[in-house]
Order: C-alpha cells, then structure tokens, then sequence
C-alpha cells in the first residue's frame, strides 16, 4: 500500500465528490437488486481495506430500498496473489471473513478500483476455497482500464479512461479519516498496481 | 502505523520490534483462518521449496512447520539427523552450500548448537527460519505462546506471566521472555535456583524460588518441560523433589485465579511438570497452541518467504 500524502493540487483532477460517489454507490445498490432477486442468498464481499467499506454502504443502500439486509463479508487476496515475488514490500494479509456454506449464494466482490483485474482473480481463488458458489458478480466503484486479463465487472460505479502512469486515488471517511472523493492523479513515477 | 517485513531470516525474537512482533501475530490471524476453509491451502508459497533440517530430532515442530508449509503450496523435503550427511562429517556450512545448490528458498533449521541458525542464514541466500537452536531462541514457540495468551486473554500488555521449570536450558524460556517483555507484559520466573540463575533479572524479568508466591497473581502459567536427556543429577535432587516444590498439582491449582491460562509447550511429563487432569482441564490451552503454532509457522513462511530476495 502507498504512502499517502495530500494530492498536488496542480496536478490531480477531481472526478467523485461526496455526493457524486454516494449518487454512484445508490445506483449500483438499485442495478444489483434488479438483477437479484432473492437478495436473501447475496453476499457482498469486500476486498479490504475500501472495498469492505464500499460493502457495507451497498448493504446499507440495498436495505433502505428493499428493506432487507443482505449479508456481507471479507474476502483478503493478499496470499492468492500471483506477484509476491515482484513486490518491495508485502501486503497486510486480513482473515477473509464469508457466510458458510457458499453452496446456493450469490457472491458479489466489491473493489474500489479495477486495473488489471489481476485482484479480482485473485478473489476468484479465494472464494472458492470456501466453496463453490451459486454465481459470483464483480461491482467496482471505478473501472480505470488497463485489463491484463479476461475480467470484466457486472456493475460499475464510473467508467475512467487513465493512462498507465496516472493514478486512482479513492479516499473515504471509514478507512482514510478523509471526505469521501475520487482523484485522478499523474504521476512522475514509474506505472504501478496501485489499488489495482 | 503500518509497518512492512523486511527480514529475510526470523532468527530470534530479541532483535524483533514491538511492531514487528504484532505483524506476524494480525498474519496469523488471517493464516488460522484458512484452517477453517473447505479448502486449506493457499498459493501464496507456490513454487518455492522448504527444506526442514531437523540436526536435533524433534516431531511436534518439524511437522507443524511441513504443515504450514503444504499449505502454503510450497515443496517440501525433510532432512532429519540420522538421515543427514553430518554423521558422515559433512560440516553444516557443506550442508547449507548443498541445500542452496538444490535451490531451497527457505531452510527451517533445528540444531542443538546456539547461534547455528545465525551462522546458516549469512551463508545461504535462502531465507532462514529457527526451529529452536541449542539454549539460545525458538522464536516460532514464543510467538505461538504470544498469540495463544492474545487470542484468550485480548491483549499481552500488563499480564503477568509465570514461566516454571528449566529456564536455564530453555529456548522456548528465552524467546518468551524477549517477546513478553517488548509486549508490556510483566515474567516472574520459577524454579530451582539451580535452574533459574540471577542472571536472567538482567533481561528485565523477576525470578522466584517460591512457587506458591507467584501462582495467586499469575494471570498465565507457561510450564516448561523437565528435560530427561540434558538433565543430570547436580541441578536437581530428583523428579519427586522438583514435583513437591515445582510440580502444578491440584492442590496447588487452587492458587490459581480461576482464568489463569495454564500452558506448556509439549511434550508434557504428565505427573511431574503438571497433574494429568490439569492438563486437560478447562483453564488448559495446550492444544490450542498447537493448532495456533501452524498459524504462527504459515504466517512466518509468507513473510520470510515472501519478500523480494535480492
């Protein structure tokens, strides 16, 4: 994870405010109730630290539209990832925490930005090492481009054309003490996975 | 604050921070976790190859570690000390070139020689993982020891900790103390004074020859193994001596504080360090560190074998 410092004014852009991503977040809680309809079998499994707190503002949104409360969870990647042996430093693993059994459940991963999509597989091997679930659906806040393999997300809060070098900066209140917004930021150092 | 493993070897728990002590114990948390799954194996060591070189014979650790080590996907090859080339005289420096020249990434090594896991790891680019080394450190003990006492009692800090018996001869005693100490907790060591000398006030623990005294305030009793095969008569009279000033039995029990932890880290005299039904008994959490040793060993091979080797 990156060392935060305060966004250079001068070279960052902002594309979310509080209310454009809370508008984002509610759009996305209405597209997954239609294209659910027994809410009771969802799972809203959060890849941390953003996507667990984008989870439980679904779960959140969901139940004051329905007036269900659909289950959420952690699903943590760090020890299904492929690059280990490419990074400085490694990443904090969490217990990846899901309702059991997954059998007749409808997983649906949330992440907060979509890059390569090496992430998202890497969720795709951790949840089915709790078990083999019904579907798995795939919601991001910010889809960025830049695929390096065959994923695709089902809900999208913001599609984002970047260049390589630029950078996604998500910042929310639960896990950065922050006003909730979304920066696109360049960049002067060399391309990296961040928030992949 | 967040604070990022950057060590190639896990050689002892003394050169640890705080900090660091606290990352491998939150990675442990996640590694447990995977025992839970229908799955119990992860790809986070994938293609990577441990080599468990026990020099001094050991069961309940070497197979913990080849646990850990399966289920972090990695390859595995035991070599124990009868089956090793150094009682054919191959020094452990030619045994460690040999090791490197197979590729081994990782070496967990037990020797009955303090400082050999120190020795190996500036010798080998593999990362090195102490599995106990003479009477000098077992830091994977000690840390599953830290994890058991946080997973029961919520946090270390402004525990009192009694460690009993053979403190002398102990790894398992040294690596506690290290670990305790830096986590704020409070060790009052016991046992003969044979077995306990002064010197270990200079690590920053308290010593006691009177059993009884330190039981009613002990929060957590760690009951070290009397050790058969090191011991001779000179550090004590006899088993039966040690057991009437020593021993926890169930009339000494009763000293306890009802939610004192009662540990030990195997294998058990029964009868002599503890009473059987002790053992076994509700404030017991000597099973449970076994189950979170393979948790400590997964999270220590991801984070040694992990990092980027340079």
């Amino acid at each position: 994870m990156k060392k935060d410092q305060p966004p250079n004014e001068t070279r960052s852009v902002r594309i979310f405010d509080a209310e454009a991503l809370r508008r984002a977040l509610r759009r996305i809680a209405h597209e997954i109730i239609e294209r659910n309809r027994h809410l009771d079998g969802l799972v809203l499994a959060g890849i941390p630290a953003r996507g667990v707190a984008l989870a439980q503002r679904l779960a959140a949104d969901i139940e004051a539209i329905e007036k269900v409360r659909v289950a959420t969870g952690v699903i943590d990647v760090s020890m299904h990832r492929d690059d280990l042996r490419q990074r400085a430093t490694l990443p904090v693993v969490r217990a990846s925490e899901l309702p059991l059994p997954l059998g007749e459940r409808t997983v649906v991963i949330v992440d907060d930005v979509l890059f390569t999509g090496r992430t998202c597989r890497a969720a795709l091997d951790a949840i089915g090492s709790f078990g083999r679930p019904a579907s798995i659906q795939f919601a991001v806040l910010i889809d960025r481009g830049h695929r390096e393999l065959p994923i695709r997300p089902d809900y999208v809060g913001k599609n984002l054309p970047t260049s390589r070098i630029e950078r996604v900066r998500v910042r929310l209140q639960e896990t950065d003490r922050e006003p909730d917004a979304v920066w696109l930021e360049k960049s002067d150092e060399t391309p990296q996975a961040l928030s992949s | 604050m967040t604070v990022h493993w950057t060590r190639k070897d896990l050689l002892g728990l003394r050169e640890l921070s705080a900090e660091e002590i606290t990352l491998v114990l939150e990675t442990a948390d996640a590694f447990k976790q995977v025992g839970t799954r229908e799955v119990k194996k992860v790809p986070a060591l994938q293609g990577k190859t441990l080599i468990n070189l026990f020099i001094e014979p050991s069961t309940r650790t070497r197979t913990s570690f080849e646990l850990a080590a399966k289920r972090l996907s990695a390859d595995i090859v035991n070599i124990t000390a009868a089956a090793s080339s150094l009682t054919k005289g191959e020094t452990l420096k030619d045994t460690a070139k040999v090791l490197e020249a197979n590729h081994a990434d990782l070496i967990v090594l037990r020797h009955s020689s303090a400082g050999a896991a120190q020795f190996l790891s500036t010798r080998v680019r593999a990362s090195v993982i102490n599995a106990g080394d003479g009477a000098h450190e077992h830091p994977t003990q000690g840390l599953l020891d830290l994890y058991t006492i946080r997973e029961k009692k919520g946090a270390v800090a402004g525990l009192h900790v009694a460690i009993i018996g053979d403190i002398l001869f102990s790894r398992v005693a040294r690596s506690n103390i290290f670990a305790l100490l830096k986590m704020g907790a409070r060790v009052t060591l016991v046992g003969p004074s044979t077995l306990v000398p002064r010197e270990f006030e200079q690590l920053g623990a308290k010593i006691s020859h009177q059993l009884d005294e330190v039981l009613p305030s002990a929060d957590v009793v760690n009951l070290l193994r009397i050790q058969h095969e090191r011991q001779r008569k000179e550090y004590f009279p006899g088993l039966g001596e040690y057991i009437r000033f020593f021993g926890l039995t169930k009339s000494r029990a009763k000293l306890l504080k009802p939610d004192c932890l009662i540990m030990h880290p195997g294998p058990i005299n029964r009868g002599v360090e503890i009473d059987s039904d002790l053992a076994d008994g509700p404030q017991s959490v000597i099973f449970d560190q076994v189950t979170n040793g393979l948790a400590i060993r997964m999270a220590v091979l991801y984070l040694c074998g992990g990092i980027v080797t340079r």
